[in-house]
């Protein structure tokens, strides 16, 4: 087959557990129908490419809060709805194992795994005050022409 | 039916009946059958719909129970 493979692509701009578990379980159900996936985190979204250990960078002030306050990795991250300060991502961990559902980390290790793009864009990176150490190994980093140049030709494309 | 390879996808929650059969299906060459069995109520439409759009053909189906077991070809 030498045709062009279809494409998805997705902007991940929640950072909510449920969202973007939302975001990762369609990134790799298209990457199963052999599409061409991007997922391009922007804003809240590039909380669930950091790592969950703390990496020393040097920061001002503003850029140390902003870090502090944001989920430190997919697994930290709220729900969009029904989070009691925490409670509710315990609780719907819970219920997930009970289904065999994946969790949002094991998700886009799947993702990675099945060469699913994973793009941070750089100028929220700079807002949020975050540091390419502190986000996972082998992503992208790019701005929006980048987006657009796989977005263009998708076949399947969303913003959550 | 001459059945290449089976699959066992019981228990495991969308997306991974989908994710797991296109990685059986990789390591099968044109005209080899695979025999996908899941669990997942979704299922059924999930893997019509994939096999169709992926060009493979998916030859025969059967409930047993609670569990969906699927027959799909090769494209």
């Amino acid at each position: 087959m030498t045709e062009q493979k279809k494409r998805t692509t997705i902007v991940l701009f929640s950072g909510d557990y449920d969202k973007a578990m939302a975001a990762y379980i369609i990134a790799n159900g298209a990457a199963a129908y052999d599409h061409e996936v991007t997922i391009f985190h922007t804003f809240w979204g590039l909380n669930a490419l950091r790592k969950e250990e703390m990496v020393p960078v040097k920061k001002g002030f503003l850029e140390k809060m902003f870090g502090k306050m944001m989920p430190r990795g997919a697994d930290k991250m709220g729900l969009s709805k029904m989070n009691f300060a925490g409670m509710g991502p315990k609780m719907i961990k819970n219920v997930m194992k009970k289904h065999n559902a994946l969790t949002l980390p094991q998700l886009i290790e799947m993702a990675q795994e099945q060469d699913v793009k994973l793009v941070a864009c750089t100028m929220t990176m700079d807002l949020l005050g975050l540091q390419e150490k502190e986000l996972l190994d082998n992503i992208e980093y790019a701005g929006v022409a980048a987006y657009l140049a796989d977005a263009e030709d998708g076949n399947v494309n969303l913003f959550i | 039916m001459k059945i290449d390879q089976v699959l066992d996808a019981k228990g495991l929650a969308c997306p991974m009946p989908i994710v797991k059969t296109k990685k059986a299906m990789d390591t099968l060459t044109t005209g080899q059958v695979l025999e996908v069995q899941t669990t997942d109520k979704g299922a059924k439409s999930d893997l019509t719909a994939w096999a169709k759009s992926t060009g493979h053909e998916l030859i025969d189906f059967k409930e047993e129970g609670s569990i969906f077991i699927f027959y799909i070809q090769k494209g």
